[in-house]
């Protein structure tokens, strides 16, 4: 299209140039085009292929891994062959336009169109303003859900920071044993959810009276002249029989931060209280407690934002049945059994929002760390 | 004068107390100890006796002399092979690896982005982050499962691992940030000095030194795909056993062997086996990532 040029800067000539040019910028653009078939023709293998696991779990492995550094390592060659003042105003999101694009897409939207669904009937068809949310505080139904929710928040948030507190001032004290002692009570922190409840579902299982028993705590009951008992039916403590597992999981957590705030207790003010003649009871709660309040008002809290999603316990013993269902398996319910997911979406919507003052605390926490 | 002495009269009756109170409280430790691992205790004991021995006695009467103990690992076979156990450990190791390798090195880059880089927005995108950080993922099951639908990645490894990365990835970045961000400014621009593109100086010097944090997150973030059962239930289905992973697996093997203890037990254990080596193994950086996973909504 343009005339052959006249000039030439010493021995370049544009033609060269533009040449040049052309071959980068082409190089530069197979490169991605070649990478993105790759990724998309192995995707396409991934999702229809009847060849063997293996073959696709390598394939899998090798793309889900090595694909996304070489998209990064393509795109920013890519940018790396435009003009200088242009690459440096790009060069930002190559590394962070991914993410951004991940989080808009896996978060952002999902949110905002969940909280959509919410005001809207079963199938998502009609809007039907607050009238999931009505269903939610009044349908007897789900105000036993919310009890329960309630009821293990109060408990294990109460009997994790307790015991973990309780415990942790004792490892203190017993020398070298201290940390044998630790890794055994965190150890179910390793354990997932569903193992527990299988772990704690053979504690509590029950045989007719007159067979010997192989749950633990129904040989027990039985040795005391006592009637097994159905854990799980009974309604006045199969909650508190679920809940248990939660705490037997989450302690140990509580227990290793504490112990890392009580170990940095100055001495001098132990020793500062002893000597005004304070016993051990009255060092523990004026002084041990006010010097680590922050560190339990943290571990309260994480201990709070997993108990208020806890699904896999519930879903695995009872399913909610006889009176243990909690929010999110009373909305996995909706969503996936009975269909409703204007309902599913609120209940959603209900954790979100008392998270919310959480949420709205680690961005002031943000702000002030900025500032300082 | 008078005060160091009693000073030291103070120290040594607080010792005093420390010895004469340690015994008591030795026994209450170990006492507790005992509690906290004698369920576990119970279900490995139970996995390696015969289906007919574990539902015929309890596996405490093994201490008590009066039974034989017949060790067998037949349970494990009949859940490995019959059960399809195997099966589903191998795809719990297919979901994890990439959805924890996928969000860290997402998370990396953008990290350094943040800490090193300006570009208009930066804040107020990582503001974002930090909020993202609390959303509960139940908010964002449904709309990305009509999604999957739309484009047919609902049930396969691909879908799981973007939705693990989705949701991993405020924390991840959070993490990284707060390292990344901690290198010293000396170091990075003598490699701006020496010549070194933005990203030979991510690659060669800042993940480099970034691998304490990313052990943290890796380890954090491994347990939490290995141990979870909700979003591989939403993205994997909850009626293709082949696709099962350890944890839904075992969830099925409760619904349809709810009393046969040989499969549950063998089946449980098998479920815990990776996250109780990757605990014994490396202690330190597990309760790091454990704590590190802490701020996580």
């Amino acid at each position: 299209m343009s005339a052959e040029p006249k000039k030439s800067w010493g021995d370049v000539s544009l033609a060269d140039i533009l040449q040049r040019i052309t071959l980068r910028l082409v190089v530069s653009l197979i490169v991605p085009v070649i990478t993105f078939v790759a990724m998309w023709q192995s995707f396409i293998f991934m999702r229809d292929s009847e060849a063997s696991k293996v073959v696709i779990a390598v394939v899998a492995l090798v793309v889900g891994v090595g694909g996304v550094w070489i998209l990064y390592l393509v795109t920013n060659n890519l940018v790396e062959q435009t003009p200088v003042s242009f690459r440096d105003a790009l060069r930002p999101y190559v590394f962070v336009g991914p993410a951004l694009v991940v989080l808009v897409i896996y978060l952002v939207y999902p949110a905002v169109n969940t909280i959509v669904l919410s005001f809207q009937d079963a199938r998502s068809e009609n809007f039907v303003g607050f009238s999931n949310y009505t269903y939610i505080f009044t349908e007897p139904d789900m105000l036993i859900v919310l009890r329960n929710n309630i009821l293990w928040i109060i408990t294990v948030v109460g009997f994790t920071v307790g015991l973990g507190l309780i415990i942790a001032v004792l490892v203190d004290r017993i020398g070298r044993w201290e940390s044998a002692a630790k890794s055994l009570i965190f150890v179910p922190m390793a354990i997932s959810a569903v193992g527990a409840s299988v772990i704690w579902g053979f504690m509590y299982a029950a045989k007719p009276a007159n067979k010997p028993q192989i749950g633990l705590l129904n040989a027990i009951n039985v040795t005391l002249g006592n009637d097994p008992i159905l854990y799980m039916n009974d309604k006045a403590i199969n909650n508190f029989a679920l809940i248990a597992i939660m705490i037997w999981l989450l302690t140990g957590y509580c227990m290793v931060v504490i112990s890392a705030a009580v170990k940095g207790v100055p001495t001098e003010l132990l020793e500062a209280g002893r000597i005004d003649g304070a016993n051990e009871f009255r060092v523990f709660f004026n002084i041990i407690i006010p010097v680590i309040r922050s560190t339990l008002i943290t571990v309260a809290t994480t201990v709070f934002i997993m108990v208020l999603k806890v699904f896999d316990i519930v879903y695995v013993m009872t399913n909610g049945r006889r009176d243990t269902e909690v929010v999110a398996n009373r909305m996995f319910n909706e969503f996936f059994k009975f269909g409703h997911y204007g309902r599913g979406s609120a209940l959603a919507v209900l954790l979100l929002i008392v998270l919310l003052p959480i949420i709205y605390s680690n961005v002031r926490d943000l702000r002030e760390r900025r500032k300082g | 004068m008078s005060v160091s002495l009693q000073t030291e009269s103070g120290v040594q009756r607080s010792t005093v107390q420390a010895v004469l109170s340690a015994a008591p409280v030795r026994i209450v430790v170990l006492l507790l100890c005992f509690l906290w691992s004698l369920p576990t205790i119970g279900l490995l004991i139970s996995s390696i006796r015969p289906a007919t021995d574990i539902n015929s006695t309890g596996w405490w009467t093994l201490f008590g002399g009066g039974q034989p103990f017949n060790f067998t690992l037949q349970n494990y076979e009949a859940v490995l092979s019959a059960e399809g156990m195997a099966n589903a450990f191998l795809n719990s190791l297919l979901v994890t690896i990439p959805s924890v390798v996928i969000p860290i090195t997402v998370a990396a880059f953008a990290a350094y982005a943040f800490a090193w880089m300006e570009f208009p927005g930066r804040d107020f995108f990582f503001a974002g982050v930090v909020m993202l950080m609390g959303v509960p993922l139940h908010m964002a099951l449904i709309p990305i499962m009509r999604i999957y639908t739309s484009i047919d990645l609902n049930g396969t490894f691909l879908g799981i691992w973007l939705a693990h990365t989705g949701f991993g990835l405020p924390l991840a970045i959070y993490l990284l940030y707060g390292y990344i961000s901690t290198i010293p400014k000396e170091i990075m621009e003598s490699a701006h000095i020496d010549g070194a593109s933005p990203f030979t100086a991510f690659t060669q010097l800042v993940l480099p030194l970034s691998v304490p944090v990313i052990a943290s997150f890796a380890i954090f973030q491994f347990l939490w795909v290995w141990n979870d059962l909700l979003v591989a239930l939403v993205f994997l289905g909850t009626d293709n056993p082949d696709a099962f992973i350890v944890t839904s697996k075992l969830k099925e093997l409760v619904g349809s062997k709810g009393q046969n203890w040989e499969v549950l037990t063998a089946g449980a254990f098998i479920t815990m086996i990776v996250p109780l080596f990757i605990f014994f193994a490396l202690q330190r950086y597990f309760v790091r990532g454990m704590m590190a996973g802490s701020v996580k909504g």
